[in-house]
Order: C-alpha cells, then structure tokens, then sequence
C-alpha cells in the first residue's frame, strides 16, 4: 500500500483493476495549508490519461505487475524489440509504452520490463546509462568557466546538457531519472 | 583522476548568488538596528499547527520555523530581532520544497501586517539593488515590476475574482487550499508582486483577529513571481485565546492521525509580556530562486536530500 506521500513520477499503481503510470508529478502546498500531490496518471493498457489532485491520508495500491529482465535488441516501425537472454523469447513495446524511456535505449541495455498477466506494458530503466556522444562543439579552451555548459546529443537522438569539455565519440554516463548528465565514462 | 561532480559545479553561478543575497539581507537588517539572534534548532515541540510536520528528533523536534522562541525574545523586550536559520519540515518535496531549508524570520515590537508589507518592500528591493537589479526583475521570462508600492488584494477579493465559490464555501467544503493554489495562485501578481491579505481565521493560529471584521485575521502571504515567498502576522498576543487556538490545531492534527506536540507552554507563560508586533517568515531558497532564475529549488542549495 501507498500512501499519498510516496506518489513520485513513474510509480505504478492499481486503479478499478487496471495499472496506472504517474506520467507526470507536483508537489504543491501552501505554507500554512494541506499538502496536494498533483498528478497525471496513465493507463497502461488502453493508453487514457486523467489528472487528478490527491490529500494526506489518500492510498493507493500498487499496480500488480510482474517484472522481466530483458534486453533491448532494435526498433523498427516504431516498435521496440526486447528479449530474454535465456529463453529467447522476444516482445514488442509500442513507441508509446517507452515513453521517454527511448532517448536512453543502446543495444543489448538490460531493462526491466513489465507485464500485466502476459501483455508487456511498460519499461523499467536502470538508473545510469552509458552513452556515446555523436554531437557536441569543439571545446574552446578560452571557454572553461566553470559551471558552463553546452547543448549535446548522444547516440539515441536524445540531447541533453554538458560540460563544455565532453567532445563527440565519447561516452558519457547519463542518471535516466532527471535525464542529466553525471560523468565521462573512461573505457 | 577523480571526475568533477558535474551537478555541484553548475551550481556555482547560482550558490556565489545565493551568498551575496544573504549578505544583502543581513546588511540590510544591521543597518536598521535589527538584533541577528540564534535560537535552538531542537526545540521540545513546534507551534502545534495542523499541517505542519515536524521531523522528531531524540525525544523532541527539529523546529519548523524559529517563531516561539523569537516571540520569548521580544517579550522580554528584544524590540527588533531577525534571524536566518535552517528549519525542517517533514514530507514536503517538490520543485518548491525542500525538508531542510532556509528561513529568514523578523519581528518588530509596536508595529503591524501593514507596515510590515511596507519592510518587505523595502527589504527586497534593497537586496535586488545590491545584487545590481536596478528596476524590474526577470524571472522565468517574464517581467517583475518593482515599482511601489506593491498590489495589495485581500483574500476574500481573490476569491470573488477568481475562484468559483466564494471564501467561506471554499472553507466549508473543505476546498480552500485547492482552489488556492489552482485558481487564484495562477492568477495573482503577474504584473509584479502582491500581498494576499485577510486569511480566514482558522487559517492563522498565531494571527491576530481583525478588528473590524473578527472572521478574519491580520495574515498577509507576499508571491513574487509566482512563487509564496513570506508568511506575515499581526501576532496574537491574547494568551487565553492562543491556547484555545493550539487547541484547535492539536485536535485537527488527531483527528487526521497526525502527531500531537506538546502544549508550548512556556511560550504562552511569556505571551501577556509580548508588545503588540508583526512578524514575518520569508523562504530564503525561494528568494534565491527569483535572484538565480532557477526553476526548481534544487538548483540553489547545493546538496539535495537525494544527493547525500
């Protein structure tokens, strides 16, 4: 069981029977008033999304999913291809079920993905991902203010900001839970 | 080699601002005679307010705003104090909050809401000037007129304006805090700031009642930019109807299964010696915020509870 308190992006919970993902997260109070946990829920199955506002002492169960290790293979159409590397068994998510998920998808990544009875819903990430910048300025060694940084985009399209000495054909390592640059990764 | 941690070295910029905005503040409030002062972060219990979480900490709490034993100060005749110091408030995460965070509280013997919406003013357009803002601020894109004096709209306007119901139905039905923050909040102060005046009573526990109108008590709220930056009073100083007040808040707090603090009691003993005041609470990340025009209140503190 949940309690409002716990309610956080991505978190999945169970609403009539059906899985919901917390597409998107505030936390609001006025200083003096109540807590409000504004959020914007996704079924996981049929795709609808509402927005709804929960209170302190509000619960919620959690989405009854079962999790498979897997590895993203490839997309085509955009359907993205995962397989288990014991079984070979292979299943297919939409564009839509990655979500954002997608901008952090290498070959042969191990994710997490997530099953309603035997439908593949959804995708777990792992925290940290390491990615190959293809994009990215020279560095201008007049530029090294520290705290700058400039516009990158690594191998997945997916761009994002970087210290300004990250040169292309590098590997950076990425947290996928804000998206953002952590660190240079040494091979 | 070690890799720098990148997340820390952004910060730079904002937290160099964030240091020149606290000596602005204090510089600002030496020079007016104000006493800085230090009480205990562990206190035995915080003011008992409804939705106020106070983390426990060996037996007692970490306070959740300096405010009772500021007002033990100033009833034993400390007429002008301020203080800048780290308070903690249980369960409260967004883009806005932070459990541990910074608060700025000052008081001001024989004064009030009024004249304090007026020290306000003065403060933050003192700290904008030694910062280098001359005129309008920017925050997010878009445009804080300074000039004063500032928009003044009571709560009970606010609502006629923009919300659906009015005051005292939003109250009864239990709506107010919502319709607060997504209605009337959106809405308010676009042009520059505003003081939102005159909360219902039962939304002020340590708030002086409004002579003129009783269901309301002398309570402003300043939004700069959009963002709730202070929290002000007319204090009560009537000892008998602070308890009845705490009373009030620690059966709310049962009622919805929360801690009940202990009676301040001490704090109410000192009570009838404290002269007629104002005080105020003003976030200090949150000013930053403007200062820095960051979106979140990560970016200026420089470690979050995530990153330890």
């Amino acid at each position: 069981m949940y309690n409002a308190s716990d309610l956080r992006k991505n978190l999945k919970i169970q609403i009539d029977g059906d899985p919901y993902v917390i597409v998107d997260f505030s936390f609001v109070k006025p200083g003096k008033g109540q807590s409000l946990y504004r959020c914007k829920l996704k079924n996981m199955i049929n795709g609808n999304q509402f927005e709804r506002t929960y209170r302190s002492g509000d619960t919620f169960e959690p989405a009854n999913l079962r999790e498979k290790k897997m590895q993203y293979l490839y997309e085509e159409d955009r359907q993205y291809c995962f397989m288990e590397a014991e079984t070979y068994e292979q299943v297919y998510l939409t564009e839509d079920q990655v979500g954002d998920a997608k901008g952090f998808l290498s070959d042969n990544l191990d994710v997490e993905i997530l099953f309603f009875g035997e439908e593949p819903l959804g995708i777990t990430l792992p925290n940290f991902v390491d990615l190959t910048v293809t994009v990215a300025e020279p560095w201008a060694k007049g530029d090294s203010v520290t705290g700058k940084s400039k516009p990158i985009v690594v191998e997945t399209g997916y761009a994002l900001q970087a210290p300004p000495f990250v040169e292309e054909g590098e590997k950076i390592r990425i947290d996928t839970r804000t998206g953002e640059y952590l660190t240079r990764v040494k091979e | 080699m070690m890799a720098t941690d990148w997340r820390l070295t952004k910060k730079r910029g904002a937290l160099q601002i964030r240091a020149l905005m606290i000596r602005a503040i204090r510089r600002f409030f030496t020079d007016r005679d104000y006493l800085e002062v230090e009480t205990p972060s562990r206190i035995p219990g915080p003011a008992p307010e409804c939705h106020i979480d106070a983390i426990p900490s060996d037996g007692w709490y970490l306070h959740t705003s300096p405010e009772l034993c500021m007002k033990r100060l100033l009833a034993a005749e400390y007429p002008r104090i301020f203080q800048i110091t780290r308070c903690f408030r249980g369960a409260e995460r967004g883009s806005r909050h932070i459990p541990e965070f910074t608060l700025l509280e000052w008081y001001e013997s024989g004064s009030d809401y009024c004249r304090m919406m007026e020290v306000c003013e003065e403060l933050i357009i003192s700290v904008a000037h030694d910062l280098g803002h001359e005129g309008n601020i920017t925050y997010r894109g878009r445009q804080i007129v300074m000039h004063r004096p500032w928009e003044r709209i009571s709560v009970t306007e606010a609502f006629r304006r923009y919300s659906p119901v009015s005051m005292e139905e939003a109250l009864e039905g239990n709506r107010f805090d919502e319709i607060m923050v997504d209605e009337i909040e959106p809405r308010i102060g676009t042009e520059g700031p505003v003081f939102l005046y005159d909360y219902p009573v039962a939304l002020g526990a340590l708030a002086r009642a409004k002579q003129a109108d009783p269901r309301v008590a002398e309570r402003f709220e300043l939004y700069m930019g959009g963002l709730e930056l202070a929290n002000a009073f007319s204090e009560l100083t009537d000892a008998q109807e602070q308890r009845t007040r705490f009373e009030e808040e620690l059966k709310n707090r049962r009622a919805s299964g929360k801690a009940a603090y202990p009676m301040p009691e001490k704090f109410l003993a000192a009570l009838p010696a404290m002269p007629e005041s104002s005080g105020i609470a003003l976030g200090v990340d949150r000013l930053a915020m403007i200062f820095t025009d960051s979106e979140s209140i990560d970016d200026v503190v420089a470690f979050t509870p995530e990153d330890l």
